[in-house]
């Protein structure tokens, strides 16, 4: 019975987020650190190498990490705060299981895996095993992903597994695989540097992936024209040679315009397209009616603004793509990654030095974790759980009968719909804030009280937590060992630094623990992150992502190593398709035609004004670990929205004024903070928050039919000025969802 | 440390603040962050400038401090103020050019930037500068700022007739060779003329030939 168990203010009375500030010992304490650990930022994609200094087994601060050949010492905020959480009081030291009435009461580790076991067999035995889900981080080290896979699939046997990387990378992911063979970043991020024109395609890269701003201004202090495409003003697009405001769900008018303009100008290459592809004439069929006047209307933006970006674009010397989350958070995200990826290969500048694509990983491990098999269609090694010949490699490795390996199951929020249609009966989450990340909010609560069992591992009691009947507490990164594979696509070493604190245990330990008592209990039998490491490389090999080659000491020794890597004695592979070989069969990419088609739901007369929402700086994901760190709350407290100053005069609304944002699914209200930045017909709000403060309260749940990644980037909306809120959560602390 | 050199580029500065949270964990004032991180005016544009101490060759906050609190070591560093000497007075919050000192009254002393003595007097690079994403904040040579970055350092200012040489350099367009600070708009207070970021922040007007 996923219900709250008490109030919320008790709640948060008890497990915060409270924001935490001084580090172990104090801020004065000059003491001499025990030692200084090696080891990687365990926020964002970008997954900076940092050192951390330990004193009696806790983690007092950092020490830049200068030689780490990625971010050479560079850290953003959150790296600098990270270590703070460490000794943070709303850890969670003991398994909890929900009282009625009253929240949480402390239980010890066998009642509460006992409890979860009895759960699942229950459930399962009722109602067959895809009635029980399992949902994922994307933050989780490759070994745990992989974990977590095979627990769904030999353990549990349901086929009901995915990840919160739903949210983030499928649709750049989809649209790789589908052009150009890998979902993988195609170059190593230095390529950026020696680029002469690179695009930036909803990539709010200051505020989401800070480090690679040093990457992007060193090519233009090269002499790189940068052009950046967005409907805010964002940090890099102040100073870039074009930007582009256009308009939320309007990219593929410029892409396909810039095409357009490219083609009429002989600014492709023919010889390559000939040579190394399949499909352009479609392609080109398809935008022969993309002038730049039609574009112009789909984008919103002048179409000189296309035809210029098309001049610097197309017959540059070098050029390279960089896109994330604001061109792929639609449904027609994979469609709008594709359009740009065309791009790219028209013009054959891919698969050499300062040529070729990005994308950029929000989630820490946002590229390995789809890589491992925590994927509803996906087995490890980037296999599909369709074919055949995958299943029965995955079959040998794990040592199952092929026939007993689950099909493809439900991805993220197709899960919670089957939750509230009372399809998915029980569920176990790993690293998940649905209850902050989700759209729909209103929607997502009811389907999680409608689980008859629900159990949460994680070290902080998140909002969705406070829903579970059984919490195991968890580890941080820097209490467990294993490795993520960065944005490049480089496989990294995250050493353990401490150990758990009180009875927390390491993740992967809950995870085969629980295996034990409801799977053939052999099969989880790991004495440590770095066996589990090497089945990977194992059930990998052979695939797409092929990790055979790599082990933790080659790491060590090159500072990361690129997949694929199919040898033991192979370096890795950090540039994909050198010489125009692609990964698919014939080797050859693939072009794909895209035609616009309009967001799930565009502005109309009753709701007139376009919702985008994203991210700021100081915060992570749903913010479970960052609301908690004192200084980011400091940065940034609360969210607020976004509006010109046209938009703001027509609603009569002045800075720091309450406005109600309302949907058709919800509202919430906020301050006003105007600024020219924005285009006057969009509102942005930043989604780290929950409860009333909630963006996606507002925000839809359609999702990409490919990538079934949710429309964040564009909802229609009704904007007004609004007295102070007075719900109940006004008075929580801002880190919590009020408005202190 | 006489060879390297601190240099702002404005035009690479996101906003981060990863200078500003990085600078409170400096080993010499814990807790205590001495950057500071404007924002120049949200409503009309994304720029945002940090402030660090320019430590200048005469320091005015030196000059002015009737207790002789701020010392200036060998090498060109202006440090904080001494707690036994500092008398809270801030005369030097007063007179600096840059406004970089600030009074902090719950210790009743003046702190700022002291170029992360303790870590450059080591061959180590500031804390703000080695973790700036961007690089807005560089700790190195004359000689790489000159070959990798398109500006100009530099480290002259004119204040109204005042000139001042700072040990910090900032990057400017090529052709500049000093930044005159415009005094006589600024004293003109909030009827003079008054400078404005420019309309091309605003994104509106640049949608505005829209057919």
């Amino acid at each position: 019975m996923a219900k709250l168990p008490t109030s919320v203010p008790l709640l948060i009375d008890r497990f915060g987020p409270h924001t935490h500030t001084v580090p172990p010992g104090g801020w004065t304490s000059a003491e001499v650190p025990d030692r200084t650990v090696k080891t990687h930022c365990c926020f964002c994609g970008q997954q900076c190498g940092i050192q951390l200094k330990v004193k009696d087994n806790k983690v007092v601060g950092f020490e830049p990490w200068q030689d780490f050949p990625f971010n050479l010492g560079k850290l953003c905020p959150k790296g600098v705060k990270r270590y703070l959480q460490g000794d943070h009081p709303d850890r969670l030291l003991t398994p909890l299981e929900r009282v009625e009435g009253e929240g949480f009461r402390r239980t010890d580790w066998n009642t509460a895996l006992d409890r979860t076991a009895e759960a699942i067999r229950r459930i399962q035995k009722e109602h067959g095993h895809d009635a029980f889900a399992v949902l994922t981080g994307a933050s989780l080290t490759n070994e745990k992903a992989y974990l977590m896979g095979k627990f769904a699939r030999v353990a549990l046997r349901t086929a009901n597994i995915d990840y919160n990387g739903r949210l983030c990378m499928v649709s750049a992911a989809a649209a790789s695989k589908k052009i150009l063979g890998y979902d993988r970043a195609a170059n190593p991020w230095s390529d950026i540097r020696k680029s002469k024109c690179i695009l930036v395609a909803g990539a709010n890269i200051a505020e989401c992936a800070p480090i690679t701003t040093e990457y992007l201004w060193s090519a233009r202090e090269a002499g790189a024209k940068i052009i950046v495409l967005d409907p805010r003003m964002t940090p890099i697009a102040r100073t870039v040679d074009l930007y582009i405001p256009v308009r939320s769900g309007g990219d593929i008018g410029i892409f396909n315009g810039m095409l357009h303009v490219m083609i009429e100008r002989g600014w492709i290459d023919r010889d390559f397209i000939a040579k190394h592809t399949t499909g352009f004439e479609e392609v080109e069929r398809t935008v022969k009616k993309y002038t730049p006047e039609y574009a112009s209307k789909i984008a919103g933006v002048p179409a000189s603004m296309i035809v210029r970006a098309a001049e610097m674009w197309g017959p540059a010397e070098s050029s390279f793509l960089l896109h994330s989350r604001g061109i792929e958070h639609h449904t027609k995200g994979v469609e709008n990654c594709m359009a740009a990826i065309n791009l790219v290969v028209a013009t054959g500048r891919i698969g050499r030095e300062g040529s070729g694509y990005a994308m950029i990983t929000g989630q820490g491990n946002g590229q390995g974790a789809r890589e491992q098999g925590q994927k509803c269609d996906q087995l490890p090694g980037h296999r599909d759980i369709e074919n055949p010949e995958h299943r029965e490699h995955m079959a040998n490795v794990w040592g199952v009968l092929e026939s007993s390996i689950p099909r493809k199951g439900l991805s993220a929020l197709e899960l919670f719909e089957a939750a509230h249609a009372r399809k998915i009966r029980g569920m176990v989450l790993l690293s998940f804030n649905p209850m902050v990340s989700l759209p729909d909010q209103r929607f997502i609560r009811e389907a999680i009280e409608r689980l008859e069992f629900f159990a949460v591992i994680d070290f902080f009691l998140s909002e969705t937590a406070r829903f579970a009947d059984i919490v195991f507490p968890g580890s941080l990164m820097e209490e467990d060992e294993g490795t993520t594979t960065s944005a490049e696509g480089r496989v990294i070493h995250h050493r353990q630094v401490v150990d758990p604190p009180g009875e927390a245990r390491q993740d992967w330990k809950i995870i085969c623990d629980l295996a034990a008592r409801v799977g053939p209990k052999d099969k989880f039998a790991f004495s440590s992150p770095k066996e589990i490491f090497d089945e990977l490389r194992q059930a990998s090999r052979g695939g797409a992502s092929d990790y055979y080659g790599i082990t933790w000491e080659k790491i060590d020794e090159q500072n990361g190593v690129f997949w694929p890597c199919p040898e033991l004695d192979h370096p890795g592979t950090p540039r994909l398709y050198e010489g125009g070989r692609f990964a698919h069969p014939d080797g050859k990419a693939h072009f794909q035609p895209v035609e616009w088609r309009p967001a799930a739901e565009e502005p109309d007369e009753e709701y007139p004004i376009t919702l985008t929402s994203g991210r700021v700086v100081a915060h992570y994901l749903s913010g479970n670990q960052t609301r908690r760190i004192g200084a980011l709350v400091k940065q940034t407290p609360q969210p607020y929205c976004e509006m010109h100053p046209r938009l703001a005069e027509k609603l009569s609304v002045t800075e720091g004024d309450f406005v109600r944002i309302e949907s058709r699914r919800g509202s919430t209200t906020l301050r006003a903070l105007i600024v020219k930045t924005i285009r006057p017909d969009h509102v942005f709000v930043p989604y780290h928050w929950p409860l009333e403060r909630s963006v996606n309260n507002c925000t839809i749940r359609a999702i990409d039919p490919v990538s079934k990644i949710p429309e964040f980037k564009i909802c229609a909306v009704r904007v007004a000025k609004s007295a102070a809120p007075e719900d109940d959560h006004v008075k929580l602390a801002p880190e919590a969802g009020g408005l202190r | 440390m006489s060879e390297l050199a601190f240099f702002i580029d404005y035009s690479r500065c996101i906003g981060c603040r990863a200078c500003v949270q990085a600078c409170e964990e400096c080993d010499t004032h814990r807790g205590q962050s001495m950057i500071h991180l404007e924002t120049i005016e949200r409503r009309d544009t994304v720029q945002t400038a940090p402030q660090m101490c320019m430590h200048c060759e005469d320091p005015v906050c030196a000059r002015v401090c009737p207790a002789d609190a701020i010392k200036q070591t060998p090498e060109g560093v202006t440090q904080s103020s001494l707690k036994p000497r500092c008398i809270g007075c801030a005369n030097c919050v007063m007179a600096c050019p840059f406004g970089v000192p600030k009074y902090e009254a719950h210790i009743d002393q003046m702190m700022k930037c002291d170029y992360c003595f303790d870590r450059t007097s080591v061959g180590k690079k500031p804390m703000c500068a080695t973790v700036c994403p961007s690089q807005a904040l560089t700790f190195t040579t004359r000689e790489e700022i000159e070959r990798t970055r398109r500006g100009r350092p530099i480290n002259e200012w004119r204040f109204g007739d005042e000139v001042v040489r700072t040990k910090v350099f900032v990057l400017v367009p090529p052709a500049t060779t000093r930044v005159d600070v415009g005094l006589g708009a600024l004293r003109a207070g909030k009827n003079g003329p008054h400078i404005r970021p420019v309309a091309k922040d605003d994104v509106a007007a640049l949608l505005e030939d829209l057919p």
